[in-house]
């Protein structure tokens, strides 16, 4: 038992003051994108030429970067050689229409709270029953660390649970498999209405790194009905958390 | 030729030409494998790829003792008899290859589907199940019967934030007769992706085999490039390499400890290791900006440096997070209600182990004296000296023990490695593969031996493309390790192996 106290002093306490304070990450890492298309080169298209997933096209103005396409390699922005993309240490992603992960020079347009009823029901306690549907495993951990110390998940009324029964909310992971395809569709069936669903990661939104596999139906689109887009490969703790409290307009 | 002959040493890490490689005859490849195996060596990879007279099959054997590799090859028509009940570490492969090409391992004694998808040839089922794609999991359980025997299936949805998998126990009251695991669930079809390639999809892809090891799949993937490419990966940048592969260790052995904590109740330990784990992984992100390694490790070394006050800085960091992590330990090996939960529980037999070929942690807690990093070192492992963490008790214990003594030399690693990293570039230049030449390398990720094994075409470009996640191998660990436990400790003993579905599901 001391021996408990002691290393539990020496530990300290370690939850982080997110909300209150901004998470720092790390100088390399690759969060929302930044455009500048006064720098764009015509006809260029480097970056587009780099990105192994399509997720750049044209537009009226520089490139546009497709979120939920995007795996965050970071390879476009090594391509491009007038620094017109880059990639910034912003954590916040997570929309709710797929057309709002299209980002441009303006960014893209983040996820807004539930209105109504539904934030009525949801705002201050969120059930999740989370779904695997082909991914690499990777979404999975950083959704379990939420529910570290340092994240402290169930301080923002959240809780992932067993039961699809208990659940307010399907999170799915993944490119959706074949062999998953029914399990994850009887899952949400399971799940009493009124329901969320949120497709967390870039297989779950696009498909990912296994986009175009003949196993997999890139994502979870035609499938079911999608409250919210988590981007990131995987999304970040933060940029999941992020989401989840902006869908609760907590933030 | 005597049958100890017969088989093509490859140094790990290496290639060779195809041409050298003798089309054995379908006898002599049984004789050279079985007299392989006879003398000490394990089969790292079975698998086959269209050829010769229908599919050429390809043995990749490891000699630990020797340090060596080496390679047989013969060609198989649609049917072929099966090794599996004089050499069990076969069925699984010998399952796969039957599922892949629909052929029929002659005489298998346990013929079951593995993935549960489409025979990659039209028409040709190993299983007769006609053009229908087949559903997981629909199979013969192996079934237990009697008045107060019971059945309990769970997943493939669990009840945490994990992979899709099916398991059957067959219980008598609390106890475990047996277990069968059905996986499949997470096939995205990996193998067959990166055929044609090295595509611009097939870094992340590789990546992404078992996102939990990214940088040890990667690692094996690039090792394969750089044998067939012909790159020397500079000092730099082989230093940087082990670094992110210990630190992906430390990461998840930490993770694992906790894990085992919490499902024993003791709660202090779990949530220090929870915190401590996330340490291990921004670590990683300081490398390459993502927590998981991604976009670290390519073809001829890492894609960015650290410079020299950011590696001291790095070094400065961990040094805390090093403490924590021993303390936490400490903690929990200190604990007499946590060490008798974990004492002689989920026990498998060294014979059993060596039988059906466990590799990594699960292999090294039965006394299996394996690791990658020892016997076929490369890059910086080959100045590291790291050697095989043992232990012998085959239970839960063990499989923790052999990851305390696994933390405490990666740190050591890690430690070592950012206070002296080598002047230099940390990437060369690999260039175009050689075709039709065949390479292999073996990577000690952290829950044991990786293999990738390429064959290239005439253009230079992948013809094959294997990969064995140690995870292939050891399921069938796990699920012997139930053999006679309460299903309550399920989850102890899943804990204490912690394997990767999608890895085995590729």
């Amino acid at each position: 038992m001391l021996k408990i106290l002691r290393e539990r002093l020496r530990q300290g306490h370690r939850t982080a003051r997110y909300p209150k304070e901004p998470p720092l990450l790390p100088e390399r890492f690759r969060g929302a994108p930044r455009i500048d298309p006064g720098r764009c080169v015509d006809d260029c298209r480097l970056c587009a030429a780099a990105c192994p997933f399509g997720a750049i096209e044209p537009a009226a103005a520089g490139v546009r970067l497709d979120l939920g396409r995007c795996i965050f390699c970071g390879e476009c922005a090594a391509a491009c050689p007038t620094g017109a993309l880059a990639f910034s240490r912003d954590h916040r992603l997570a929309a709710r229409c797929r057309d709002d992960l299209l980002a441009g020079p303006d960014g893209h347009r983040l996820a807004i709270a539930l209105d109504g009823e539904m934030r009525r029901l949801f705002g201050r306690s969120l059930k999740l029953r989370q779904v695997s549907a082909g991914g690499c495993n990777a979404c999975e951990a950083d959704l379990n660390v939420l529910n570290t110390l340092v994240f402290d998940l169930g301080r923002f009324g959240i809780q992932f649970v067993a039961s699809p029964r208990h659940a307010d909310g399907l999170l799915v992971t993944g490119p959706v498999s074949e062999n998953m395809r029914s399990a994850l569709l009887e899952t949400f069936a399971a799940l009493p209405a009124p329901k969320l669903v949120i497709a967390s990661g870039a297989c779950a939104i696009g498909g990912g790194p296994f986009r175009g596999s003949p196993e997999c139906h890139d994502g979870i689109g035609a499938l079911l009905p999608v409250d919210l887009y988590i981007p990131g490969c995987p999304p970040h703790p933060y940029t999941a958390l992020d989401g989840l409290l902006r869908l609760l307009g907590r933030l | 030729m005597s049958p100890l002959h017969a088989a093509i040493p490859v140094a790990n890490g290496g290639a060779l030409p195809l041409a050298d490689l003798p089309l054995l005859g379908r006898g002599h490849f049984t004789g050279a494998l079985l007299a392989e195996v006879a003398e000490g060596a394990r089969v790292a990879a079975l698998f086959a790829t269209p050829g010769g007279r229908d599919l050429e099959l390809y043995a990749v054997l490891a000699r630990d003792g020797r340090g060596d590799l080496a390679v047989l090859r013969t060609e198989i028509a649609e049917g072929f008899p099966a090794l599996a009940a004089r050499c069990p570490e076969l069925q699984l492969f010998e399952r796969e290859i039957a599922e892949q090409y629909g052929c029929t391992p002659g005489g298998h004694p346990w013929f079951k589907p593995v993935r549960f998808h489409r025979s990659w040839r039209t028409g040709r089922d190993a299983w007769g199940r006609g053009a229908a794609r087949p559903r997981p999991a629909v199979q013969e359980f192996y079934r237990v019967t009697g008045d107060e025997v019971h059945e309990v299936a769970v997943g493939p949805v669990h009840a945490g934030v994990i992979e899709p998998g099916h398991f059957r126990f067959q219980c008598h009251g609390e106890q475990v007769m047996h277990l069968e695991i059905a996986l499949g669930y997470q096939h995205r079809d990996v193998e067959r992706l990166l055929l044609g390639g090295p595509h611009p999809a097939t870094p992340h892809q590789v990546e992404t085999v078992a996102g939990d090891t990214s940088v040890g799949h990667a690692s094996a993937w690039a090792h394969l490039c750089e044998a067939l490419g012909g790159a020397e990966v500079p000092p730099r940048g082989a230093v940087l390499r082990l670094a992110a592969l210990e630190l992906e260790r430390l990461a998840n052995h930490v993770g694992d400890i906790g894990a085992l904590a919490n499902d024993v109740g003791f709660l202090p330990v779990a949530a220090f290791c929870g915190r401590l784990r996330g340490d291990y992984l921004n670590a990683t992100a300081v490398l390459c900006g993502n927590r998981f390694g991604r976009g670290l490790i390519r073809p001829g070394g890492v894609s960015a440096d650290l410079a020299d006050e950011q590696a001291a800085a790095l070094r400065e960091r961990l040094a805390p997070v090093a403490r924590d992590t021993r303390g936490a330990l400490e903690l929990f090996f200190d604990t007499p209600s946590v060490l008798a939960r974990l004492e002689g529980t989920g026990h498998v037999a060294a014979a059993d182990a060596a039988a059906v070929g466990l590799v990594g942690v699960a292999g090294r807690a039965c006394g299996l004296k394996r690791d990658a990093r020892a016997h076929y070192p490369l890059g910086a492992y080959r100045a590291a000296g790291v050697e095989p963490a043992v232990k012998w008790g085959g239970d839960v214990y063990a499989r923790a023990a052999v990851r305390r003594e696994e933390v405490a030399v990666s740190l050591a690693l890690v430690d070592q490695a950012l206070a002296g990293l080598p002047p230099g570039p940390v990437r060369t230049a690999s260039g175009a593969l050689r075709p039709h030449a065949l390479a292999v390398a073996l990577v000690e990720g952290w829950r044991g031996e990786i293999v990738h094994v390429a064959l290239t075409d005439a253009a230079g470009r992948f013809a094959r493309y294997k990969i064995v996640d140690p995870s292939f191998r050891n399921w069938t660990g796990l699920a012997l390790a139930l053999r006679g436990e309460q299903i309550s400790d399920f989850p102890l003993c899943n804990k204490s192996f912690n394997l990767s579905y999608c890895g085995f599901d590729l």
